[in-house]
């Protein structure tokens, strides 16, 4: 590629916003080998008394890491529904025209559009009546309102840059569909994939008030266990950092799963 | 590319059904309990008397509601303003190939997966002058600076946790975007003797406009429900300066318990950010096609 002259420059913004951007994720680590009184007592670029307790805390209390088992697994749960249901229909929405077509694919969107705090008392009412309160399923099932609108224009977008030259031949060289999507049309879109995954598993995996709202004990997520840092004694801030900086580390390993889909993508493709 | 009308295939809808079963279990049902509510007092659990639209006119009246709409609206322009530009650029110069491109990738999304609560928590100490990274910095430069007391420091400081939050998530769509793009045709660039600026405009703008848009919709909608950061890291305050409205209508919902109106009051929201996402996708509709004129050879 002929792009070698703004080099230095990009380089120069690259860095600082990676600056700009760990920054506070590194206060937040130094926060989480603190003690409660060293992050209040005075400012530190490095814990000065260094301690484990606050990590030690969450892995050795059964209520603490729980948490994260439960959240890992409607999080797969729900980004394995998402992309299922979202793919064909992303996949239709690319390449035909039907009764109400446009309509239905701004509609899908407009369900991302409601503050989650509206659906509160109706999801607790409708999961209460179907006995799924509690279940990893309530949690997994309510989370498809976000995720699958945002999978399916996002494939969607990723479908349509696909030439529609390769479905052709691919028909008239006789493949069926279920085959020639599971093995030409995914490869080539490979990237999409990867991106609505990630997405897909993110905003599931942050989401607090409904994931809260609808469970209790047996299927608690991390992100409602953390709450218990904020009580009447004060904040437990050394617990709460070293919590979050565990939640980070699920995400990163997907995005490190995925991270070479979303970088080579189509311009790596056999088109 | 040919300008290439699609097939008219009515069975697709067989393709996009499980989509809309999933669609309407979990939102439709829900979305229209609260449009019951919005219509009725409920006095108690079994008593509810119908009022018609008593709730929605008492809710356009409410003056705390036009000012907190005001502040939204200014937050979530400013948001687009500049997370838009930012993660298109920063898209533009991360490494595409090689452990670098990884470890860029990886460092960028980070900030997407810390949950909202604790993004508001980190803040709150990152940004106090005694104790706070960021709040030391700005001291230390002699900026009298305080998120607690100041208006407009607060205000500022929602944005930028806002902007370090979530630009990742333009950044990563819009470099997605630009790696779908085929070496085909920046070797046509590059024969044609392409500027830089030319092959961005003509090429990387136009292949990216529908990962840009999901991303502009995105930030749009989500930053007009902003709630768990700016609450955990401000309140709201200080006086109203960072109440943005998904925190008066939960002041409402569950402070107050009025179901009625909160329901009206969630109803109008809607419509709301249903306007302006369609204003902002009909008007980056129209401005993709012009593009795509004058972008294809």
């Amino acid at each position: 590629m002929n792009r070698k002259k703004p080099f230095r420059v990009r380089s120069l913004f690259l860095i600082l916003y990676l600056l700009f951007a760990m920054l506070p994720i590194y206060w937040m680590v130094n926060m989480s080998f603190k003690t409660n009184s060293g992050i209040l007592s005075s400012f530190a670029l490095l814990p000065r008394e260094f301690t484990w307790d606050n990590y030690i805390t969450i892995f050795t209390d059964r209520s603490w890491y729980s948490g994260y088992i439960n959240s890992l697994i409607y999080v797969a749960l729900n980004t394995v529904i998402s992309l299922t249901v979202a793919l064909p229909a992303a996949y239709a929405f690319s390449r035909y025209q039907f009764l109400g077509d446009k309509h239905v694919f701004f509609w899908l969107l407009t369900n991302r559009m409601t503050p989650p705090a509206v659906f509160l008392l109706p999801f607790f009412q409708l999961y209460s009546t179907l006995g799924l309160m509690d279940t990893y399923w309530a949690v997994a099932l309510a989370h498809l309102v976000f995720n699958v609108p945002l999978a399916v224009w996002i494939l969607e977008g990723f479908m349509s840059g696909v030439p529609r030259e390769i479905d052709e031949t691919a028909y008239i060289d006789g493949y069926s569909f279920p085959r020639f999507f599971l093995t030409i049309f995914l490869p080539l879109i490979k990237s999409g994939v990867g991106v609505a995954a990630f997405f897909c598993f993110m905003f599931s995996w942050v989401e607090l008030l409904l994931a809260r709202t609808l469970t209790s004990v047996n299927a608690k997520p991390i992100v409602a266990t953390m709450t218990r840092t904020v009580s009447a004694s004060g904040m437990d801030w050394a617990t709460l950092a070293a919590a979050g900086t565990l939640t980070i580390i699920p995400g990163a390993i997907v995005i490190w799963f995925v991270r070479h889909y979303i970088a080579k993508g189509f311009a790596m493709g056999r088109v | 590319m040919s300008q290439y009308v699609k097939p008219v295939n009515q069975k697709a809808w067989w393709l996009i059904l499980p989509v809309c079963i999933c669609v309407a279990f979990s939102a439709v049902i829900p979305l229209m309990t609260v449009v019951n509510y919005s219509v009725q007092d409920v006095i108690s659990p079994t008593r509810a008397v119908f009022v018609g639209t008593e709730w929605f006119t008492a809710v356009m009246r409410d003056e705390e509601l036009h000012s907190a709409l005001l502040r939204q609206l200014l937050f979530s322009l400013s948001v687009l303003a500049i997370e838009i530009p930012l993660g298109v650029l920063l898209a533009l110069s991360m490494p595409s190939t090689g452990w670098k491109s990884s470890a860029v990738l990886v460092m960028v999304a980070l900030s997407l997966l810390i949950p909202w609560n604790v993004v508001g928590t980190i803040w709150q100490i990152f940004g106090r002058t005694d104790i706070g990274l960021m709040g030391r910095a700005l001291y230390m430069l002699d900026i009298d600076y305080s998120y607690a007391s100041n208006p407009t420091q607060a205000w500022l400081t929602v944005l930028l946790m806002d902007v370090w939050h979530w630009t990742p998530l333009v950044a990563l769509l819009a470099f997605a975007g630009l790696r779908s793009i085929p070496d085909a045709y920046y070797q046509a660039a590059s024969i044609d003797g392409a500027s830089r600026l030319a092959v961005f405009r003509y090429i990387q703008l136009p292949k990216m406009r529908g990962v840009l848009m999901i991303a502009v919709l995105l930030r749009f909608m989500d930053s007009f429900m902003i709630y768990t950061e700016p609450f955990v890291l401000t309140g709201g305050g200080p006086g109203d300066a960072t109440t943005f409205l998904s925190q008066y209508l939960t002041q409402k919902a569950v402070g107050q318990f009025d179901l009625g109106p909160a329901a009206a009051f969630s109803l109008i929201y809607f419509l709301i950010i249903l306007l302006f996402c369609f204003i902002l996708y009909n008007w980056m509709l129209r401005v993709g096609t012009q593009d795509k004129g004058a972008g294809h050879e």
